[in-house]
C-alpha cells in the first residue's frame, strides 16, 4: 500500500542530460534553501506566476518591508490563507521561503495535510560560496555571511529528516549544474484515471464468495478463464467494458484465496481495477507479521491462505499493499472508494483521505453490537461526481444524493451486486447461502422478495444550504442562472409553508412575457401582429397560436399507481401524483387530488401512453379551469370588491354631475368621462364573471393539457407543438368531460395573409370574451442567432386586460402610459425561468438527487420574487 | 371617490346657499383642484335657499398609483401595487387628502364673508356611496353615532349575480346631524381612514399632531378612542402610545383607564401561559442553549433573553419579515453586547435540515406544527429530531377538543385561518409517540391553561427527551 513517495538526490551526478524532478500534479511544493541559493529564480523558471507564493512578498504585503522579520507570523498567515484557497481549488502551489528551520516546515506539512495534498520538498543545497557571492551582490539586501552560514548549517542538518517530517517527495539539488539541468515533471496522481471512460461494471463487497462472484461475472457477460487446475484466474469482459472492485474481497467467505486469484488475474490482465477495503488493509498487516486482532472473518482468510504456497501469499501481500485508496474515473464523473468519499477528498491524497476511503466517516462511537457508528456522509453529499462504494451491508442499493452503496451483504446471505456504469443498471446474484453470521442482524430475502415498493427508504434529505443564500444554478440551455439572496429568502417562506412535498415538485412553469405594445394607433394594448413580428425577427417562421384558457396554470404528475409512485418518487402516503400551481401549491386537498388523478390516469391508460412511452409516470403542463377553482378568494376579495365599489360610486357620481350640468354649470367633459367609467365598471364586472363557474369538488373542473413535459427517461420539450397538441387531443378523446382541447392556429410569420388570418382568429376569440392566445414557435424549443428564443408570447384580449390593468385601462390617457412598458427584463426573466424549468426536468429524467432537482425548481420560485412589475 | 355634503335651511342657516361661503366654493361654479392623489372636482348638484349640496368627486389616477410610487417597500402596501384597486372608488385616506386640499380653510373654522355662521350647528347630510367598513358592519354606527350623527349604512353586495358571495366590505352610508361644517369635515377626515384601516402614505410623528389637532375637541371622550387612535396611526405602537398619553391629558376619564397604553395591556393570557409553561419546561430540562424554531416576532425570545441561564438563544423563522420585526421589537441595535452575544436570528425552515441548529440543548416548536400541512410533518421531524437532535424538544399545539369552549368559534372551524389542522389530544399523542419511537426520544405530555375535565386544556404540550 504505497502512497506517492520518491526521492531524488544528486550527490553524484552521473549524466549531463536533463534532471527530472517528479512532482505530483496537485501538491504543495516547498522550496528549501539558504539565502542566495536561488529559490526565487528556480521558482520563476519552473512554475507559473501565480503558483509561487513568496514569504518575502507576503511580508511586504503586511508590513511594507519584505525583510521585516517581525512581520513573519502575520506574513505566514497571509501566505497559508492564499495557499489554502489554491489547494482547495486543486491548484499546485509553491512556497518560496528559506524553510531551513524544522518549525517552518512543520507548518507547511500541516498546511498540505489540512488540504489533503502531498507535501513535496525541493532542496537547493548549493555550496556556501555560491550563496555568499549571490547575497553579497544583492542590491536590496545583504543578509550577512553569518546568517547564510547559519541557514546552510540548519539546512544540512535537516535534509535527512525531511521524509520523517512528512514530505512524500524530496528532491535535493547540490550544484549549479544540477539546478541548470533540472526539469520539473508533473505527474498524475495515482488516483487519477479521469481519462478512463469505461463503461464499467462496479462490483460490491465479495468477502470470499467466489462462486457468487463467478456467477455475477457471468451475468455481466464476462468469459471466465481457468487454469490447468480448473481455478478461475481471469475473466474477459465484453468489448470495451472493464470491472471495478470496491474492496473487501476477502474475509468471512468460503474462498478468499480463490477470489483474490481471480481479481488479481483480472487486474494484471487490465480487465479490472480494484480499490482496497478495510479487510485488505488488515490482511496486509497480518501478512506483514504485525500484531493484529484476528477477528471479523480475518481468521477464515488466514486459515485458507495457509493452504496456499508462500509465493501466492507474497503476491497477495504485494497486490493488496499497492492498492490505491480510491479512483477518480471518467473525467471526474465517477469516484469509487470502498467506504465512499466526500467531495473534498476526491482526487486528494492524505492519511485521512485514505482512512475515509477505507472506513468511512465514523463518529468514534460504537453501537450496541460493538460496531463503529458511521456518520451518514452521503446525506450531506452535494458533489457532482457519482460515488460508488460498499462497506456497509444494505438489503437494497438506494441512491442517496448521487451516491450508491453496492454492498448487498452477499456473505451474510444477501446478494452480490454490480452497477453498470454509465447505464446505472443494477445486476445482482443471490448468495448461495448464509456464509457468515453477521454481528448486527442483516435483513434478507423475505423483505427483498416482498418487492421494492414496500420497502421503507430514508427520503433524500434537503438541506437549507441547498436553497438559501446567493446561488448559481448551472443550466444546459442558458448557462449559469443566478438567484440573488433576497430572492431566495423570499421564496423560502412560500416553498416551506405553501408548496407541496418537494419530492412531487419536479417542475415549475416559467413566467411568460407579453407581446410588445408599441403601436400607438392600435386600440388594443396587446395585438397579435407584434407577436408574429417578434418571432419573424427572431428567425422563426412557423408559429402556433394557442388559445389561452381561462383558468390557472397547472402541472400534473400522474403515476400508474401509488406503489410505483412511492417507488419512483419516495412518497409513501398512498398518493399517486400531484396537481400543483405555478408556485408549487396544491389545487385541491389530498382526497380530491386523488380523485382527479384517478380520472387523469384512466385517460392516460385509455390513450395507451404508459406503454407508448414505457413509463410509470407522466408529467403534463396544463391549464386547470375554472380560475375560480383556485382563485375564488382573489376573485371575491379583489375583483368583485373593486367591482362593487365602482358600481356603487359611479352611478351616483354620474347623477351628481348630471344635476350640476342641468343647473348650467360648466362641468366640462367630466360628465362624459364619468359615464364612460361607469360603463367600464360594468365591463370589468362582466370580465371577471366569465371566470366564475360553480364547481363542487371536481364537478365542473376541467384540464386543458398542452404539453407533455416528461416521462421516465425522456424530456419532451424538444418535440413540436403539433405533436404535443395531438397527444393532448388523444386525452380529450379518452375523457372529453375532464379534458378540454386547446384551439390553435398555425401562422407563417413571413406571410402577411397568414398573419392577418392569425389576427382575425385572435379577434374572434377575444371578441366573445376569450382571454387571448399564446404564440409559440411551432418547433417548441428554438435557438436563434441571439440564443434561446422566447418559448411563448402572450397576446391578451381587450376585455380580459381589465382584470390586469384595472377597469378604466382602455381610456386613452391610461392606455398611452401602459403602452410604455419595459419588456426587456420580463423577457430575460422568462428565458431564465424557462432554462431552469427545462433543467429541472432534465435532472428528474437523469434521476439526479432530489437536492439537484429542488435547486432548479426553487430557483424558479425565487426568480419570481424579482421586483419586476408584477402585473406585466 | 364621491362625497356629497348637503345643508338644509334652518334658523341657523336661513339661506342654504350660504354653505358656499363656509366652504369658500361658489355654488355657481364647477372647479377642479389637482392634488397628490388625483384631480378633485367640486360642483353643486343643487343650490337653492332651501337646500344646497356640494359634491366632491376625486378622479384617482389608477396607473399613476402603481407606477408613480416611490421607493417604499411594496410588502405592506401591496394593495397599492395592483392596478385592480378599490382606491379610485372607495372612500379612503385619499379622500381625506382631497378634503384637506379642497376644504382645508373651512375645516379651520374660518369664514370671511359670513363670520357669524362659523360657530353654528347646521342641519347637514353627508353621503358616501362606497365607504369601506373593515371590522364589522356596525362600526360605522359606533364611530359616528356618539358624535351626534344619525347613521344609515346599507351594506353593498359583492356581486348581485353571485349572491353566495355575500356582502362586500363597502357600505352606502348617509349621515345626518346638526354640527358645524368645520367639525363635520374634520370628523370625516379622521374617521374615513379609520374605517378603511389602510393608509396610503407613510405614517409618522406628524400624524400624531394631526390627530390631536383634528380630534382634540371630540376624540378624547369618544368611546372608540383607542380603536380610532390605533387605526389612524397605522397600528404603530410607539405612535399610538404617544397619542394615548397626550389624549389622556385632555381626558376626564379616570386614570386607570387612561393609562391603558398598549404596553400595559396584558397579552392574551393563553399566550403568556404558553410561554411560561415552555420556559418552566426548559428550566426543568436544564437547557442552556435553546432554538426557538418559528420564533415569529420574538415574544418567547424576549423571555429567554431575560433569563441569563439561557446562554445561547437562536430565533429561527421562515419569514424574513418576521425576523426583521423580531429584531425591531427586541431592539437589537440597542441591546447590550453581553445580551446581544447570546442571541442569533436565523432565517431557516423546519422542513429543511439546517446544520446551524445542531448541538443545542433544546428546540422549541411553540404553535408551529399546525401551520404546516400534515404531509410535511415527516420532513419537520427528520430535520428536528433526526438531524438537529437536541436533548430536548418542546412542541405545543392547540387542543381541538377545547374549541367547543370558545363561543365565538363556529363548530368545525379552527382558531386561526392559517392553521392546517388542529389535533385532539389523542391525535397529538399518536403523532408524538410515533416521532419519539422513530427517532429515539421519550415523550411526556402536559396541559397548558385550564385543564377542562371534559375537553382538556386549550393548548397541549409534548416534552421529548432524547433517550439514545
Amino acid at each position: 500500500m504505497t502512497e506517492e513517495h520518491m526521492t531524488t538526490d544528486t550527490t553524484t551526478p552521473d549524466s549531463l542530460g536533463p534532471l527530472e524532478l517528479a512532482v505530483p500534479e496537485l501538491s504543495l511544493v516547498c522550496l528549501i534553501g539558504a539565502s542566495g541559493s536561488g529559490k526565487s529564480t528556480f521558482a520563476r523558471t519552473h512554475f507559473g506566476r501565480y503558483e509561487v507564493l513568496s514569504s518575502d512578498v507576503c511580508r511586504g504585503l503586511v508590513s511594507d518591508d519584505e525583510h521585516d522579520q517581525a512581520a513573519t507570523p502575520a506574513a505566514f498567515e497571509v501566505l497559508s490563507f492564499i495557499a489554502g484557497k489554491r489547494l482547495d481549488a486543486g491548484r499546485l502551489t509553491v512556497i518560496d521561503a528559506t524553510n531551513v528551520q524544522p518549525d517552518a516546515r512543520r507548518q507547511l506539512v500541516r498546511l498540505a495535510r489540512d488540504h489533503d495534498v502531498l507535501p513535496v520538498a525541493v532542496v537547493l543545497d548549493l555550496p556556501e560560496r555560491v550563496c555568499l557571492d549571490r547575497t553579497a551582490t544583492r542590491a536590496d539586501r545583504n543578509v550577512g555571511d553569518a546568517v547564510v552560514r547559519r541557514q546552510r548549517d540548519q539546512l544540512r542538518r535537516s535534509i535527512r529528516q525531511l521524509g520523517r517530517e512528512g514530505f512524500r517527495t524530496v528532491h535535493v539539488l547540490r550544484t549549479e549544474q544540477d539546478v541548470a539541468r533540472a526539469v520539473v515533471v508533473r505527474q498524475r496522481l495515482l488516483t487519477d484515471f479521469r481519462d478512463q471512460h469505461g463503461p464499467f461494471d462496479v462490483i460490491g463487497d465479495v468477502h470470499g464468495c467466489r462462486p457468487e462472484l463467478e456467477a455475477l461475472l457471468d451475468r455481466l457477460g464476462y468469459q471466465l478463464v481457468r487454469d490447468a487446475a480448473g481455478r478461475t484466474v481471469d475473466a474477459v469482459p465484453p468489448a470495451g467494458r472493464s470491472a471495478v472492485f470496491l474492496g473487501d474481497l476477502v474475509d468471512r467467505g468460503p474462498d478468499s484465496p480463490g477470489v483474490l486469484r481471480l481479481v488479481m488475474g483480472m487486474v494484471a490482465a487490465g480487465h479490472a481495477r480494484c480499490v482496497p477495503g478495510n479487510h485488505e488493509q488488515k490482511l496486509v498487516r497480518a501478512l506483514e507479521g504485525k500484531q493484529v486482532q484476528v477477528s471479523h472473518g480475518l481468521e477464515t482468510t488466514l486459515a485458507q491462505l495457509a493452504a496456499e504456497p508462500p509465493e501466492f501469499r507474497d503476491a497477495v501481500l504485494r497486490f493488496c499493499r499497492d492498492l490505491v485508496s480510491h479512483l477518480v474515473l471518467d473525467d471526474g464523473n465517477l469516484v469509487v472508494a470502498h467506504a465512499g468519499l466526500k467531495q473534498e477528498y476526491q482526487g486528494r491524497a492524505s492519511a485521512r483521505v485514505r482512512s475515509f476511503a477505507l472506513y468511512g466517516d465514523t463518529t468514534g462511537e460504537t453501537d450496541e453490537f460493538g460496531l463503529p457508528v458511521r456518520y451518514p456522509w452521503a446525506r450531506d453529499y452535494r458533489g457532482p461526481a457519482m460515488v460508488l462504494y460498499g462497506h456497509t451491508p444494505t438489503p437494497e442499493p438506494e441512491w442517496v444524493n448521487n451516491t450508491l452503496c453496492l454492498d448487498t451483504g452477499c456473505v451474510f446471505g444477501g446478494r452480490l451486486t454490480a452497477l453498470r456504469y454509465p447505464e446505472r443498471e443494477l445486476v445482482s446474484v443471490p448468495a448461495t447461502r448464509v456464509h457468515y453470521e453477521p454481528a448486527r442482524p442483516f435483513p434478507v430475502t423475505a423483505e427483498l422478495e416482498a418487492g421494492s415498493a414496500a420497502r421503507q427508504r430514508d427520503p433524500d434529505d434537503l438541506a437549507i444550504i441547498d436553497v438559501l443564500g446567493r446561488r448559481t444554478v448551472e443550466t444546459t440551455l442558458a448557462g449559469r442562472v443566478t438567484v440573488r439572496e433576497e430572492q431566495a429568502a423570499g421564496a423560502l417562506e412560500v416553498m416551506s409553508r405553501w408548496a407541496i412535498d418537494p419530492r412531487w415538485l419536479l417542475h415549475l412553469p416559467p413566467t411568460m412575457a407579453p407581446t410588445a405594445t408599441g403601436d400607438p394607433d392600435s386600440p388594443e394594448l396587446e395585438h397579435p401582429a407584434s407577436a408574429f413580428e417578434f418571432y419573424r425577427r427572431s428567425g422563426v417562421r412557423q408559429v402556433v397560436g394557442q388559445e389561452k384558457h381561462m383558468g390557472s396554470r397547472a402541472v400534473v404528475l400522474v403515476c400508474r399507481d401509488a406503489e410505483r409512485a412511492a417507488a419512483r418518487f419516495g412518497v409513501t402516503d398512498g398518493a399517486s401524483g400531484a396537481v400543483h400551481t405555478r408556485t408549487g401549491r396544491t389545487f385541491f386537498d389530498a382526497v380530491t387530488t386523488e380523485h382527479l388523478l384517478t380520472a387523469v390516469r384512466a385517460a392516460v391508460t385509455d390513450a395507451g401512453l404508459w406503454a407508448e412511452f414505457d413509463t410509470d409516470w407522466v408529467l403534463l403542463d396544463a391549464e386547470l379551469l375554472p380560475w375560480s377553482a383556485k382563485a375564488e378568494d382573489l376573485l371575491r376579495q379583489q375583483y368583485a370588491a373593486v367591482g362593487a365599489a365602482a358600481r356603487a360610486v359611479l352611478p351616483p357620481a354620474v347623477a351628481a354631475v348630471q344635476a350640476a350640468a342641468d343647473r348650467g354649470l360648466d362641468v366640462g367633459d367630466l360628465l362624459a368621462r364619468t359615464r364612460e367609467r361607469a360603463a367600464d365598471a360594468e365591463a370589468f364586472t362582466a370580465a371577471y364573471r366569465r371566470y366564475v363557474w360553480p364547481t363542487s369538488g371536481l364537478q365542473g373542473v376541467q384540464l386543458a393539457p398542452f404539453q407533455l413535459l416528461a416521462t421516465e427517461g425522456r424530456r419532451w420539450t424538444d418535440h413540436d407543438h403539433d405533436w404535443h397538441l395531438g397527444l393532448a387531443d388523444r386525452l380529450v378523446r379518452a375523457a372529453p368531460e375532464l379534458f378540454r382541447s386547446t384551439r390553435r392556429i398555425a401562422v407563417d410569420t413571413g406571410d402577411p395573409d397568414s398573419v392577418a388570418a392569425g389576427t382575425r382568429w385572435w379577434r374572434a376569440l377575444t371578441d366573445v370574451g376569450g382571454e387571448g392566445m399564446v404564440v409559440k414557435p411551432l418547433a417548441n424549443l428554438v435557438r436563434g442567432e441571439r440564443g434561446l428564443v422566447q418559448p411563448g408570447i402572450k397576446v391578451r384580449g381587450r376585455e380580459y386586460l381589465r382584470l390586469i390593468y384595472g377597469p378604466d385601462y382602455t381610456r386613452p390617457e391610461h392606455l398611452d402610459r401602459l403602452r410604455r412598458r419595459e419588456l426587456g427584463r420580463k423577457r430575460s426573466l422568462a428565458l431564465r425561468e424557462y432554462a431552469l424549468g427545462v433543467e429541472s426536468l432534465d435532472r428528474v429524467v437523469r434521476r439526479e438527487p432530489l437536492w439537484r432537482i429542488h435547486e432548479a425548481v426553487f430557483a424558479v420560485l425565487a426568480l419570481e420574487s424579482d421586483p419586476v412589475d408584477p402585473r406585466l | 371617490m364621491l362625497l356629497t355634503l348637503t345643508a338644509t335651511a334652518s334658523p341657523a342657516l336661513p339661506d342654504a346657499t350660504d354653505l358656499g361661503f363656509l366652504l369658500f366654493k361658489h355654488p355657481g361654479r364647477a372647479q377642479r383642484f389637482p392634488s397628490s392623489v388625483g384631480v378633485a372636482h367640486v360642483f353643486w348638484p343643487e343650490a337653492t335657499a332651501a337646500r344646497s349640496t356640494v359634491a366632491l368627486l376625486v378622479e384617482v389616477d389608477p396607473i399613476g398609483l402603481v407606477r408613480g410610487r416611490g421607493g417604499r417597500g411594496s410588502a405592506e402596501s401591496s394593495a397599492l401595487s395592483q392596478y385592480v384597486n378599490d382606491r379610485p372608488y372607495a372612500a379612503s385616506s385619499m379622500l381625506t387628502v382631497a378634503l384637506g386640499r379642497v376644504f382645508g380653510t373651512a375645516m379651520t373654522g374660518r369664514c370671511d364673508a359670513r363670520p357669524e355662521l362659523v360657530g353654528r350647528a347646521l342641519d347637514l347630510e353627508i353621503s358616501l356611496p362606497a365607504l369601506p367598513a373593515r371590522g364589522g358592519a356596525d362600526l360605522t354606527q359606533r364611530l359616528f353615532a356618539p358624535l351626534g350623527w344619525s347613521v344609515t349604512a346599507a351594506p353593498l353586495p359583492l356581486d348581485p349575480e353571485l349572491p353566495d358571495w355575500g356582502d362586500s366590505p363597502y357600505q352606502d352610508v348617509r349621515l345626518a346631524g346638526r354640527l358645524t361644517v368645520a367639525t363635520a369635515l374634520t370628523q370625516l377626515s379622521v374617521l374615513i381612514p379609520v374605517l378603511d384601516d389602510g393608509k396610503h402614505h407613510w405614517i409618522g410623528d406628524d400624524d400624531v399632531d394631526k390627530l390631536l389637532r383634528s380630534g382634540g375637541d371630540w376624540l378624547p371622550g369618544h368611546p372608540e378612542r383607542d380603536l380610532i387612535t390605533r387605526r389612524y396611526l397605522g397600528h404603530h405602537r410607539t405612535l399610538v402610545q404617544d397619542a394615548s398619553t397626550r389624549f389622556a391629558a385632555l381626558d376626564d376619564r379616570p386614570d386607570d383607564q387612561a393609562d391603558a397604553t398598549p404596553d400595559a395591556t396584558p397579552a392574551r393570557p393563553l399566550q403568556r401561559l404558553r410561554r411560561e409553561a415552555v420556559l418552566a419546561a426548559l428550566r426543568a430540562e436544564q437547557a442552556s442553549s435553546v432554538v426557538d424554531l418559528g420564533c415569529g416576532e420574538g415574544a418567547l425570545l424576549r423571555d429567554l433573553l431575560a433569563d441569563s441561564t439561557f446562554s445561547s438563544v437562536i430565533g429561527v423563522d421562515v419569514s424574513h419579515r418576521a425576523l426583521a420585526a423580531a429584531g425591531r421589537r427586541l431592539q437589537l441595535d440597542r441591546m447590550p453586547d453581553r445580551q446581544r452575544d447570546r442571541l442569533q436570528l436565523l432565517q431557516s425552515s423546519a422542513t429543511y435540515r439546517d446544520d446551524r441548529l445542531t448541538g443545542q440543548d433544546a428546540v422549541v416548536l411553540m404553535e408551529v406544527i399546525e401551520h404546516l400541512d400534515a404531509d410535511r410533518l415527516p420532513a419537520l421531524s427528520r430535520s428536528v429530531f433526526g438531524a438537529a437532535r437536541p436533548r430536548t424538544v418542546l412542541v405545543t399545539t392547540p387542543n381541538a377538543e377545547h374549541n367547543v369552549r370558545y363561543p365565538h368559534l363556529a363548530a368545525g372551524t379552527m382558531r386561526h385561518r392559517d392553521h392546517r389542522f388542529e389535533w385532539t389530544r389523542a391525535e397529538f399523542r399518536s403523532w408524538a409517540d410515533d416521532v419519539a419511537a422513530a427517532h429515539g426520544y421519550d415523550v411526556q405530555f402536559s396541559p397548558i391553561g385550564d385543564d377542562d375535565p371534559q375537553v382538556g386544556p386549550p393548548t397541549q404540550m409534548a416534552v421529548f427527551r432524547r433517550s439514545a
